[in-house]
This record gives C-alpha cells, structure tokens and sequence, in this order.
C-alpha cells in the first residue's frame, strides 16, 4: 500500500507546482551585539503527497528552518535576511511569505499551514478541554456554526484515531496519555486541512509504540489528503520509514538532498556517511556473541579483546534477587496512604565481571528506578541486592556511603547531572575526596589519567560544564564515574540525550573501558539499536516486572514474550526499503502502575526456554 | 577570576560607586561632623528650603537636613545590614535544612515558619521591640525575626529544587557526607538567589526600621535615621516636600546601589556568565 502510494505522488512531481518552495533562504540571530547565521542558503522543494524529511544533529539549523516557514522564527529573535519562502496558497495564488505582512500569515498559520511540535505535553493548553482547542482553529479560519465545529471536532478525533472520541472532547490534557495528546494535536494542525503539514520532532519524546503509531497515523493522513509533508527529525530510522525526499542539514548549512533510497545507498556527502555509519540498527548484530563498538568513519574501529574477556567473565558482581521498590501515594483529609505505585516488582537477575546487562523498555516501566534502587537512592521495599557478596540493603547509612564507591552512576542528562559552579578538575576530584581514597599529591596525576582515559584534553581542567558540549559533559561524568575503580557503573539512558554521532563515540568509549578496567555496566536504555549493539544480556521489563531476560542473541533474535515482540516490531528499521511503519498500528496501551495498598500481587513463574533464556509466563 | 571585569561595567560601576559611597558615610561622617550638628535647632529657619546655609534645608525644628542625612546614615544602615545580617543567619540553616532532609524536618521546621509569616512583619518587629524595649539592638533583633520566615521559606523552596538535581544525585553517589552536599553543592547554586533577596531586604528594613521609629519602637528622637526623617516629614510634604526628598532619595538611592550591586555580585560569581 504504502509502495505504490510513493511511486504516485514521485511520478507526478515533475508535473506539478511545489505545494513549498524555499529558494536560498538565510536567517541570522542577534545576541549581546553578535550576528549569528542559523541557516544559509537553504534551498528545497516540497510538493503535495510528498513527505521531505530534513534531518540533522542538534544546532543544524533544522528547526530554523521550519519555524521560518511559519514566520515564527522571527518570534525568538531571528530574522530571515534573505531568499523566499514561496507557498501556494488555497486559492492557486503563490505568495512569498517572507514578505507576508501579519495578518495574512494569521490566516495561513493553522490553516494552510499545520505544524505538529515535539512535546505534546507543552504544545496543549492544560486549562481548555480537547473540544476547546480544537475547534479555535476552525472558529479563526472557517465559517463554521458552534455545532458544526463541534461535529468537525469528532470527525478530526476519529481520522486520528482516538477511541472513544465523544468523550475526549469533554477531557482536558492531563486526562489523556503522551501518544493520544500527540494525536490531539495533529488532529489540530489537520483541522482546517493544510496543505502542508510541518512536523517538528513529533515523536521524539514519545515511546517507541508510540512512535510506531503516530508515524504510521502521520502517513496514513498524507496518503488521504495528498497534503505535502515536511518532517523534521534527528533520527536516520524514522527517515527511512518516512521520507520520500531527505535533505541533511549540517550547522546551517543543505549538505545533500536526495530521494531516501539514494541517501541510504549511496550517500555522496562524508557527513552523511558519517550520520549512517553512527545509527545503530536493529538486527545487524544477528549471529555475534559480544558487544561490537560503533564504526565512525575517520577513527579506527577499535576491536574487542574477546578472549580476554571470555576468561575475565567469571565471577559475579551483582546480584538483584527480588527486589521490590513501590512508593507510595498519598490522599484523603489525614494525607494516608491510599495506594502504591509498584516501580519494581520482584526483579531478579545478575552481572559478572566485565559484563553489561541491559534493561529496556518504555517510560515508567521500572528500568531508572530499579537502577537506583540498586544504588540505593531510592529505598527498595524488600529483596535483595549483592554487591561482590555484600547486601547493600543491609547496611547502615554510614557503610552505604563507603559501598557507594564499588557503584557509580551516570546519568541521563549532561546538563543536568554536573554542578554547574564546579571546575572539571573539582568535579572529577570531588569523589576522590569524599572517600579520602589518595593523598592530595596524587589527585593530580589520577585526574589527569582520567582526562586521558576519556578523551578529553587537560586544558579542560579549569573548565566549568557550561563551557562544553553535550558529549563532552558525558565523557566528565564518565571520569567521576570510574575514578574511584568502581565494579559496577549503573548507566541510566546515558547517551538518549546525544546526537547520534557523539552517541556513537561514547557508546565507543564505554565499550573501550569496559575492556581495559573489566567494568560491569547495567544500561539502562529504552532504544532497542542501542541495547543489541552494547550488551552481553537484555533483560525487558515491563510495568515493573522482568517479563523476558536472557543472553542479547536470545533475546534479539529469538524474543519469546508477547510485550518483547511488540517492542521489536515498533523499533522503526534505518533502511528505506524495509517499511515497517506502516497502514494502521496500535499496541495495547500500558496498565497504570498503582495498585491499592492491600492487592495481593503473584510472585513470578518464569520458563527457561532456552539455557539462561527466561520468559515470565504469568501475568 | 575573568568574571571580576564585569563589576567594571556601567552597572557594576555605578552599583559598587553607590554603595562604597554610603559605607563610606555611614563610617566617617559622624568622625568629622560633631554629632550636635544633626540636633542643633534653628526656630527662625523652620521648614526653610535649600539655600547657601542650608544645602538641602531644614525641617519641621529647623535641623540641618544634610546633616541629619549624613549623621542618620550610620544608624540606617547599621541596623538595616545588622537586621538582615541575623535573618540570614537564622534563616539559611532552616532554609537549607528544611529543602535539604524534607520529610519530617521539613513540616516542623516549616509550620514553625509558618506561624510567623501569620503575622505581618511589622506587626511582628512592633510586638518583638514592645517586649523587649526600645533600643537599637532590640530594633535590630525585631526586624531581624520579622524577616527571617520570608528568607527561610525561599530559601527552602531553592533548595528543595535544587537538592532534586542530578548532580546532587551524583554527588551522593560519589560518596558525599550530608555536610558536604549541603556546603558544596546545594548553597553554591541557591547563592544568587540569597544575594539578590539580601539587597532587597536591606531596602525593607530601612523601611522597617522607619515605621518602628515612627511608633516611638526604633531610634529614639532627637537622634537622626533616615527612616525617622521620612515619618517625620510627612505632615509637611504639601508646604516642604524636601523634607521627604532629601531622606527619600537617600534611601532610593542606596537600594538602587545595593540591587544593581547584588546583580552584578550574581554575575560575577556565577562562571556561566561570561
């Protein structure tokens, strides 16, 4: 279906007028006095029934681009100082929106033109119901009466597909999950049927079931409605299933543009290459055994000392058996407690040395607590957590605290996870001092084998986490990670926050010093490419519960439950002639997570299918 | 430190300008001028305005405002700094604590706060200076309670925020005592907000000190402050409005120095600027 739907709309390119059409467009950004180019001479073309996927790393001047179409650009200081935007209009009139005065870009913005942002969470009003929101596009933009904008309200929700559309209407946002707000607001962009839909990164904060059904709902609406589709995006497999066209961007600048196939089988630009290679995919680790690092054109892949490791991968380091974390949730006149949130529920599973256990699955399925439970920043309710044979729940705060050395974290967010008054040199130190592990004299010298370790120069030392990038604030986090020689490094979705070439490049230093420290690593991950190219073990949870677990090639290539199977078959595929995101997707939506204080929950059954292959077989 | 050039910039200049400007007053004018001066009345010339005589006219007794002003400066300022000297001191630890632990010490430490932010500040320090009598120092401890609930429940809110960030996290996994967090890593990021909310206060308690003074609770008449000289004009602000503009612009011009002083503090201390 969707094939031939493609090779229509390419055959009638050549005949028809671009729907968009933007000619050597630049747009700078003045701060404090300084001019900054955000795009220069971006030119390309988009025609009805067409999806052009514009894709680049973060600062490529993407999302310039596409607000500059709706002249928001100018909003958040920019200013488009030269080319055309020219967009045909309802009417067959082409107009040059650059020099659109206001009111006629009010009467095309959300209605000729729909945009789809990337948070549902911010991108609808919490106080107005889903009916309010809307029909105010169709109030603005059409002649509608007050009951038909309702009847076209419904309609809208039943071409996106939300169940139980009439009553939705009454709801307010924070009634409705991540995908169905998602939906909401493209119901709203299509409300006064666009011709062109400009989606912003509209799945990039969704899960991937999620994402799987909003790209396939995206599509399905381009086929309808022959509108044109503009789809901007960091991710080289959502590309793949979406794009008929690809532009790549580059600091500001088109490197290539070309149909999808040629963009994937031959890319002619180095940076595009690069961007390829950087992607992990899913299946492409079929038939090895150990985890292989990332190729990045320009540095030598390095390669796994496997025997080395082989011989290494003995003893056990950690060992979870049933842990449970639930918090609790309080309400009532008195604050009691009137139920529990079950994060964790009877987990068990272990790592050897020089090991890495991976966790996957969907937000608010229990992988970053059970993490930090092990960790114990969060109090687990029962179980039992070994470290190198010491139970971490039974020590007081005082050996917790000295423990903590033989566990370290990394978290998610660079920003985030660095003290922003702190010196790289301080930050790195700070562990080191805190345990009093070395005299001061040495401090210097460990420091600076660190900075060597992880790739960074020493004149950083002096550095304050502001003055780096993204991927260099992660490679700091490494280093206090792994400065006090810790056996365990509990890595919470440590690269999601990454472009994909610096994620490729500390997924590559990971693995390295796996390989020279004999560190075990628990990754904690919800991409499933990431997963199958760095672990030993998978284990896939689900609302709390280990629901399959067993060596990555057991589970990659051989997924017994049901929940593993839908993950795998939502994972979109980073080749263009491989579409799995297609017709009409949805997954079973997940379960809430709480449950009354007295619910009597069922211990787990799990089956050995295969040696060390489990699947949990009750519910 | 790269980022002490910025207290060389107009604001930073005129800020720090202002405010060495009244330190310096409130330090050396009651050396050189004979404390007589600011009490020495002239009944021929009640109420005169600026003239060669006069610099900036006299009030309501025919005291030199000028010299009221440079004399009153110390008793202002003193108090004002003392006052939100001793709610800093008090209230950072609650503050922090309270933001810091959460749970128990939280709700104890902050119905506590609680209670006090019930009444209203001046309510508080008249009641706190009526007890303990009027003086100075018990001016002091007045508005230096009556602030103190406001700075903590600040305090409190920033550093719940921010003992919630990562870094936090990871500093408690890198083995960090309580004492540590809590020194290194929580009160270097709520630092601007405490300087910022300090110079403010400063202003209010000028203020504050005034309306004490004025219910016979602060600095006692004949001597000279500039929140006294503000209550004392207001019979007279349709016949002699400088009695009001000369203390008036004293304090205005000291709260402008002291908040384009503490933004520039900010800065500087903050290495993400730059």
């Amino acid at each position: 279906m969707a094939a031939t739907g493609d090779i229509l709309s390419m055959n009638n390119l050549e005949t028809k007028k671009p729907v968009v059409s933007i000619n050597d467009l630049q747009v700078k950004f003045k701060s404090d006095g300084e001019t900054v180019i955000a795009v220069n001479k971006i030119s390309f073309n988009v025609h009805a029934g067409e999806t052009v996927c514009l894709v680049g790393e973060s600062g490529s001047g993407k999302s310039v681009t596409s607000l500059s179409l709706m002249r928001l650009v100018e909003f958040g200081g920019g200013e488009i100082t030269n080319g055309s935007l020219v967009l045909e209009r309802n009417n067959k009139q082409v107009k040059n929106l650059v020099e659109a005065d206001a009111s006629t870009m009010r009467s095309i913005r959300g209605n000729e033109v729909g945009m789809i942002f990337q948070e549902p969470m911010t991108s609808l009003n919490p106080v107005f119901t889903i009916e309010r929101q809307l029909t105010d596009g169709l109030r603005l933009h059409t002649n509608l009466s007050g009951g038909e904008t309702r009847e076209k309200a419904l309609q809208l929700l039943k071409e996106v597909r939300i169940p139980d559309p009439e009553k939705r209407l009454r709801q307010y946002p924070h009634e409705l999950s991540g995908g169905m707000r998602q939906r909401v607001v493209i119901a709203m962009a299509m409300a006064c049927r666009p011709r062109l839909l400009i989606a912003d990164e509209p799945t990039t904060a969704l899960d991937v079931t999620i994402q799987a059904e909003i790209l396939a709902l995206i599509n399905r609406l381009k086929h309808e409605t022959g509108m044109a589709v503009l789809f901007i995006t960091h991710d080289m497999a959502v590309v793949a299933q979406m794009a008929d066209r690809v532009v790549v961007m580059y600091r500001g600048d088109m490197i290539e543009e070309a149909p999808v196939e040629k963009i994937f089988s031959e890319p002619k630009e180095d940076y595009t290459k690069a961007l390829l290679a950087a992607v992990p995919q899913l299946g492409e680790m079929a038939g090895t055994s150990e985890p292989r690092p990332l190729d990045i054109p320009g540095h030598e892949t390095l390669q796994k000392n496997q025997t080395k490791n082989l011989t290494a991968r003995q003893e056990t380091v950690l060992e979870v058996q049933n842990l449970i974390t639930r918090f609790p949730v309080y309400g009532g006149v008195f604050r009691r407690k009137v139920a529990n949130v079950h994060a964790v529920e009877n987990v068990s599973f272990s790592i050897k040395k020089g090991e890495t256990m991976a966790l996957v699955g969907e937000s608010g399925c229990g992988k970053s607590t059970c993490g930090r439970s092990i960790l114990r920043l969060v109090e687990p309710v029962s179980g039992q957590i070994l470290l190198n044979n010491q139970n971490i729940l039974a020590l007081n705060s005082h050996e917790l605290r000295k423990t903590r050395r033989d566990m370290q974290m990394i978290f998610q967010d660079p920003f985030a996870s660095l003290n922003p008054y702190m010196t790289l040199r301080d930050q790195i130190a700070e562990p080191l001092k805190n345990f009093g592990l070395v005299s001061k004299s040495e401090i210097e010298d460990i420091i600076c084998d660190m900075l060597r370790k992880v790739e960074l120069p020493l004149g950083f030392l002096k550095r304050f986490p502001h003055e780096l990038s993204g991927g260099q604030r992660q490679r700091v986090a490494i280093a206090r990670a792994i400065v006090v020689n810790p056996s365990l490094v509990v890595a919470d979705e440590a690269v999601s926050a990454l472009d994909v070439s610096v994620q490729a490049q500390v997924l590559n230093l990971m693995m390295a010093l796996q390989d020279q420290l004999g560190l075990s690593y628990l990754f904690i991950s919800h991409d499933m490419a990431v997963v199958e190219r760095v672990s030993h073990k998978v284990g896939v949870m689900y609302l709390g519960r280990l629901v399959e677990h067993g060596s990555r090639a057991q589970i990659f290539e051989n997924p017994q439950h049901e929940y593993t199977k839908s993950l795998m078959a939502a994972v979109p595929i980073a080749d263009p002639k491989q579409r799995n995101i297609s017709g009409d997707i949805s997954f079973k939506p997940i379960p809430s997570p709480v449950f009354p204080v007295d619910q009597v929950i069922e211990s787990p059954i799990y089956k050995e299918v295969e040696t060390g292959h489990w699947v949990l077989t009750n519910k | 430190m790269k980022n002490l050039k910025k207290l060389f910039n107009p604001k930073g200049l005129i800020g720090s300008t202002l405010v060495i400007l009244v330190v310096l007053i409130a330090i050396f004018a009651p050396l050189i001028i004979p404390p007589e001066y600011a009490t020495r009345m002239d009944m021929r010339a009640r109420l005169s305005p600026p003239d060669f005589s006069h610099w900036l006219g006299t009030d309501q007794l025919g005291r030199d405002l000028f010299y009221r002003m440079m004399l009153g400066a110390r008793t202002s300022i003193n108090i004002a700094t003392s006052a939100v000297l001793m709610s800093l001191i008090i209230g950072l630890p609650l503050g922090l604590m309270s933001g810091y632990f959460g749970g128990r010490v939280d709700n104890v430490l902050m119905r506590l706060v609680d209670t006090l932010l019930s009444f209203p500040a001046l309510l508080l320090a008249l009641t706190i200076s009526a007890v303990l009598g009027p003086s100075m120092q018990n001016t002091i401890i007045a508005i230096g309670i009556a602030f103190t609930p406001y700075l903590a429940r600040l305090i409190r809110g920033e550093a719940l925020r921010v003992s919630q960030m990562p870094y936090v996290e990871a500093a408690i996994s890198s083995g960090a005592t309580h004492l540590r967090l809590i020194i290194g890593h929580v009160l270097p990021n709520i630092m601007p907000v405490i300087i910022v909310q300090s110079t403010i206060s400063l202003a209010f308690a000028i203020l504050a000190e005034a309306g004490l003074s004025f219910l016979g609770l602060g600095t006692q008449p004949p001597e000279a402050s500039w929140g006294l000289m503000i209550q004392a004009s207001r019979d007279y602000l349709d016949r002699a409005p400088w009695t009001a503009l000369v203390p008036g612009t004293a304090v205005a011009l000291t709260v402008l120095g002291l908040n384009m002083f503490g933004d520039v503090l900010r800065d500087v201390l903050d290495p993400r600027s730059d």
